[in-house]
């Protein structure tokens, strides 16, 4: 575990952060207020039961809440604050569950999507999308079809195409929870060993307490109504306890 | 703060769906307040400055009103009695069977042959110089002339049921078969049975309940259709007098001019029908609901039924039969050169039909391509726009939202053509190709926006989230994620907006002033004419049509979308 | 077979342009014709005219080719639906204000729709009297070529063809067919079921109507003058609803329901299920054969007293832009070359308005080399034609009609 020194400005910070629920009667808090800072190339781990809030919380650092709910706080990226833009412009990429790959799209074009448009010319952003995937060990996979892959290679590719869209943060909603477990191993470590040589600050959700393990970074706990036991008002340490690898809150 | 401040293109979505009500509500409800006017006597243009009850006085004194009224009531809920009693009977008897599924199929196509060819078609059928009887004439009947009974447009508008329950039933089943999967009906079946009760009643008390509120809408619809429906009943229904519908529109039709007053407090009075079909309909649900909660409170389990299997499909099969006979008896027609009584088969074959009609029939079939392409896109146009807005702005549609959609389904399009009519006189739009698109569109929007909006909503919404993270801007998420994942509801939804446009009758003649001939209104106006070979020339271009348009919107996207890998078609575990 | 029925929308414009009744009366025409040939030339004629049957507008054609070879006049066929159409068109010209050039110079019209034309002051004329061959006329043994509908022509229009209430019926099943009104009663008894007719306000079925009315009434005079009273109706009329209540119940389908139009019951004739139809143009069954519509054995009959006739005309409106054109067109279709044209059974099968006494000895010889289709009568066996009633009978007699047996 490390304390970062906020002002250099690297790395992925929420500032009291707190997610509310529209309502007629009155707001209703939803989770929070949660402060945490994720250095570069560090993973933190949020944990907890199922309707915590957890993936409301990823959803609030993407930016792609629904409308009835509302954030207060703020997120902050590399010093900035993007707690105001639109999920386009927040650079922050997400990776979940299902690998989510668009099936009209081949295996290109689904990593071609993620460029950024400053990438011009179809032989640059081709070079880019075929260099991936040979880094990933799938060098001529680039036109098939998605459907055709199996499990792992489509986790892959979906974890390609996030990278390849430039975040300055990575967000991980339970990626490797339909994997089977000696696949959850292997790519657990394919995003992580990716995310820490890009230097991203990564913010993993998970169930898996093994996960948690693998990721080496500090564990964040949500209690069932999204409130954080022991949660501090400064926003310099993660709140919740400490975490060394092998024991758990 | 939630989001962030939206763009441009978000901002114009954002009045798309008042834009939309506005465009198809209002209309409606000019029309009507047009229609009422004058059936309280005010028409400034006809000389009617002040309000008075003497058009009702006039209309009630019609003789043959009271004759109207009865065929009309008789006809509309007789015959959506019977096609909900056989889509529960069917569905309770069949339930996920392979019979099922069978039946599905053959339907669809059905739904999407416009009325008037499925009425021409049966009229021919079942008449008695018609083709079933000319299939067994002589040899089995001894009739060498046709007898002398009324199988069409007889004085009970059996015929006009007949007619309507085969073009309804596979609207109804489809409705209820899409409800049955948001009610769970697997398990709800899977529970009943397992408690010891019989599949059908299992059905019925277990399942029923649950999906009526979801079809009661289309049922609604069907009846509001059934109690003011023109031009079936000018085919199949009786004329000496007609149903109240028919006889509006006659009136309307009157060169007496001052007759536009009584066709308008008909025209009321039809919507007072319909209104009171529908509160009659709903007695009776509410009466049924007492009834049915005594009933499976008490336990009953109901036996095996295995017969009521064949009894359900039998007449489902029947209907389908004699819908597609009617249509190959069509086809049949417009290749004829002679087809006299009792031949089972014409005596003499021939093209000439088809060469003589084609310039014409061409130019009218253009019309209705033009104005279906037309009313279907800028259907899909608002849907979509209505639809991404919903979800963007995080919107549910709620229940009041949905009878607003059905609106302009419910009322009696006698009811407020004439008015909107008027309108369009006043601000010289009649008679021109916007005021026959924005009719046709008054009735294709609700259809569009009911096929497309589920499988909209269905779309898993993070695939949305993983593009907008990517750095995709919301415009571009829309037109190379969404859409093309939606590509076949989305051209299921044009193809059915187009068949809605095609078969459209009253619009077109109201709107169109005349001036514009569709396939429909031809070929209803033809369906007296004398010569049953240019009809059926215009009722088959009529249904090809939109069964073109299914077929490729069922196959175009094969088509446009990327092949798949033909060494793989399923990935290894 | 034209519609009577007036378009909803034209009449509404109509109504919204706020027709004005009255107007200037055109000045009779008097001008030498050799004048108004010259006149004529180079001019363009629109004639707005039923557009429905093939044949009729073949034969239009024809008259085209022929006024432009001849007299240099451009003719313009504008096929109508309805003649209403044309009438409200003039109507809305007028109440624009546009009293010359307009858009219509001849029209195919009678009946009612003359009635209101002549009646609003809407028609050019009187002109038929300059025209050469209108003295070849039949005025005799054609009186509706005078009184149209009642309504005497005043020279406002000229006669083109004639049009006559006749029965088709399938020789291969009738032996014999009935001479009269009451004997077509006792032909229905013996064969319950065979015969019918279209439900008024179809044209057909009302001139069937007429057609009873007339046979039975005390007197025809009666039926020439408006309808005077509810009593003088009732009166009237009572040995048509009489012989109506017997006939009905041996009707087709038990006088119950009727056909919806000619054509329908044509259909019926076809299938079988009656042995006799009514038509008001002798050769229709003949037409009708040809197109594979009627069994080669239909035939037609007429009654022994005569059956209601009419004449159909063109009449030009007061705003004509080429009126001399147009009367130039109108007095060729009134030659003997076009009429016997327009007869034979090739071209349309449209009977003569011209008395063939008085024309000259080739002159006839065109007509009697006509081919005639094989059901129709030739004009000596047409046998007369009775005058159609005001037309207030006819109305009051659709609405008693309606209240009696629609209701």
């Amino acid at each position: 575990m490390s304390v970062v020194d906020l002002s250099q400005g690297l790395g992925l910070a929420l500032r009291q952060l707190e997610i509310t629920l529209r309502q007629p009667r009155g707001p209703r808090r939803i989770l929070g207020p949660v402060s945490l800072a994720v250095p570069p190339s560090e993973v933190v781990t949020v944990m907890g039961p199922s309707g915590c809030g957890k993936s409301t919380l990823l959803a609030a650092i993407c930016g792609t809440l629904p409308p009835a709910l509302a954030v207060s706080g703020r997120v902050l990226l590399d010093g900035e604050d993007i707690t105001t833009r639109p999920p386009e412009a927040r650079h922050v990429g997400i990776l979940f569950q299902d690998d989510l790959l668009f099936p009209h799209l081949s295996v290109a074009g689904n990593l071609a999507f993620g460029l950024p448009a400053e990438v011009r010319g179809r032989r640059e952003r081709r070079q880019r999308v075929e260099a991936a995937l040979a880094e990933a060990d799938m060098a001529g996979f680039a036109e098939r079809d998605p459907a055709t892959l199996s499990g792992g290679q489509r986790a892959r590719v979906a974890l390609l195409r996030t990278l390849l869209s430039e975040p300055r943060a990575l967000l991980l909603d339970e990626p490797f929870a339909k994997l089977d477990v000696a696949l959850r191993a292997r790519f657990r470590a394919f995003v992580f060993d990716h995310a820490r040589a890009r230097g991203l600050p990564t913010l993993l959700v998970t169930h898996d307490p093994q996960d948690a393990v693998d990721a080496g970074g500090p564990c964040l706990q949500i209690d069932a109504d999204g409130s954080l036991p022991g949660s501090s008002l400064s926003g310099d340490r993660p709140a919740g306890r400490d975490n060394r690898p092998g024991g758990l809150s | 703060m939630s989001g962030g401040p939206r763009l441009a293109g978000g901002d114009f979505l954002r009045f798309v769906p008042a834009l939309t009500l506005v465009l198809f509500l209002a209309p409606v409800a000019a029309g009507l307040v047009g229609t009422w006017l004058p059936a309280f006597g005010y028409l400034p243009v006809l000389g009617g400055e002040r309000f008075t009850l003497a058009p009702w006085i006039h209309l009630l004194a019609q003789p043959g009103l009271g004759e109207s009224l009865r065929l009309t009531l008789l006809s509309g809920l007789l015959s959506t009695l019977v096609t909900f009693a056989l889509v529960v009977l069917l569905l309770a008897a069949c339930h996920g069977g392979r019979l099922l599924m069978a039946l599905h199929s053959a339907m669809a196509p059905l739904i999407a042959v416009p009325h008037a060819a499925v009425a021409l078609g049966l009229a021919f059928l079942i008449a008695p110089s018609g083709w079933l009887v000319r299939l067994v004439s002589p040899w089995a009947t001894g009739w060498n002339l046709p007898p002398d009974v009324a199988t069409v447009q007889d004085p009970n508008a059996l015929a006009l049921i007949l007619g309507l329950v085969v073009k309804e039933l596979p609207f109804l089943l489809l409705a209820t078969l899409a409800a049955l999967g948001q009610v769970r009906a697997d398990e709800r079946l899977a529970v009943a049975r397992s408690l010891g009760y019989g599949p059908v009643t299992a059905w019925v008390k277990a399942v029923l309940p649950a999906v009526y509120p979801q079809i009661r809408l289309p049922v609604y619809a069907v009846l509001a259709y059934a109690l003011s429906v023109v031009d079936m009943a000018l085919i199949l229904g009786p004329l000496t007098p007609p149903t109240l519908a028919v006889q509006v529109l006659r009136w309307f039709n009157d060169p007496d001019l001052s007759l536009r007053f009584t066709a308008a407090a008909g025209a009321s009075l039809q919507l007072l029908v319909v209104a009171g079909g529908i509160a009659l309909w709903r007695l009776g649900e509410i009466v049924a609901g007492r009834l049915g909660r005594g009933w499976i409170a008490g336990g009953a389990r109901g036996g095996n039924a295995r017969f009521l299997r064949a009894a359900a499909a039998g007449p489902v099969l029947l209907l389908v039969t004699l819908a597609v006979l009617g249509l190959v008896a069509l086809a049949l027609w417009s290749v004829t050169r002679r087809w006299r009584y009792p031949d089972a088969l014409p005596s003499a074959f021939a093209l000439e039909t088809w060469a003589r009609q084609a310039p014409e029939a061409g130019a009218v079939a253009g019309t209705t391509l033009a104005v279906g392409l037309i009313a279907a896109g800028i259907a899909l146009v608002l849907a979509l726009a209505c639809l991404e807005n919903e979800q963007r702005r995080g919107l549910t549609l709620g229940s009041r939202a949905l009878w607003l959609l059905y609106t302009p389904l419910l009322v009696p399009q006698v009811a407020f053509l004439f008015g909107a009519q008027v309108l369009a006189i006043q601000t010289r739009i009649d008679a021109t190709w916007l005021a026959v698109v924005w009719s046709h569109l008054l009735f294709v929007v609700p259809y569009v926006f009911l096929t497309l909006g589920d499988p909209y909503r269905a779309l898993d919404a993070r695939y949305a989230r993983a593009a907008l993270c990517l750095g995709a801007r919301p415009a571009r998420v829309f037109w190379q994620v969404k859409l093309p994942m939606l590509l076949q509801p989305v051209l299921l939804a044009a193809a059915v907006g187009f068949a809605v446009s095609v078969t459209q009758y009253l619009p077109t003649l109201f709107a169109g002033g005349g001036r514009f001939a569709t396939l429909t209104t031809e070929a209803v106006g033809l369906a007296t004419g004398g010569d049953r070979r240019v009809v059926a020339v215009y009722a088959f271009l009529q249904a090809l049509l939109p069964l073109v348009a299914f077929v490729g919107a069922l196959t175009l996207p094969h088509l446009l979308l990327r092949p798949r890998h033909p060494a793989l078609d399923r990935a290894p575990a | 077979m034209f519609r009577r029925c007036l378009p909803p929308l034209s009449l509404l414009l109509a109504a919204l342009a706020g027709f004005a009744g009255g107007g200037a009366a055109a000045a009779e025409e008097k001008r030498p014709w050799d004048d108004i040939v010259a006149a004529a030339e180079g001019q363009a004629v629109y004639w707005n005219a039923w557009g429905g049957d093939e044949k009729v507008n073949a034969y239009i054609a024809w008259v085209g080719d022929q006024v432009k070879e001849r007299y240099d006049v451009t003719l313009n066929h504008v096929r109508l639906a309805d003649t209403a159409d044309a009438v409200s068109r003039v109507l809305a010209e007028r109440a624009a204000g546009k009293d010359r050039g307009g858009s219509i110079d001849l029209i195919w019209i009678n009946g009612e729709n003359f009635a209101a034309m002549k009646e609003q002051g809407l028609l050019y004329g009187p002109f038929t009297e300059v025209l050469p061959n209108f003295r070849l006329v039949d005025f005799k043994d054609k009186p509706t070529t005078l009184i149209d509908f009642a309504v005497p022509t005043d020279g406002y229009e000229s006669p083109w063809g004639m049009a006559k209430l006749n029965f088709i019926y399938d020789s291969a099943r009738v032996e014999q067919t009935p001479g009269s009104i009451p004997a077509l009663l006792d032909w229905a008894r013996a064969h319950p079921g065979r015969f019918t007719y279209p439900a008024p306000p179809d044209f057909l079925g009302s001139t069937f109507l007429k057609q009873v009315l007339v046979e039975l009434a005390p007197g025809p005079d009666i039926l020439q003058q408006p309808v005077a009273s509810d009593a003088q109706f009732a009166e009237v009329t009572a040995p048509l609803w009489n012989y109506l209540d017997a006939l009905h119940p041996h009707l087709w389908r038990d006088g119950k329901t009727f056909p919806a139009s000619g054509p329908a019951q044509r259909q019926l004739l076809d299938d079988g299920e009656v042995d006799i139809t009514l038509s008001f143009y002798p050769a229709e069954a003949s037409s009708a054969i040809a197109s594979n519509l009627l069994p080669e054995t239909a035939r037609t009959f007429v009654l022994d007293g005569g059956t209601i006739g009419n004449t159909h005309f063109v009449a030009i409106p007061f705003n004509a832009n080429a009126p001399e054109a147009a009367m130039v067109v109108a007095n060729f279709l009134l030659s003997p070359e076009a009429q016997a044209v327009k007869q034979s059974a090739e071209a349309w099968g449209d009977d003569t308005v011209l008395d063939l006494s008085k024309l000259s000895e080739g002159d006839r010889h065109l007509f009697s080399t006509l081919s005639r289709g094989v059901a129709t009568l030739p004009p000596d066996e047409l046998g007369p034609t009775l005058l159609e009633p005001h037309p207030s009978w006819m109305t009051a007699i659709e609405e008693e009609w309606r209240r009696r047996y629609a209701g």
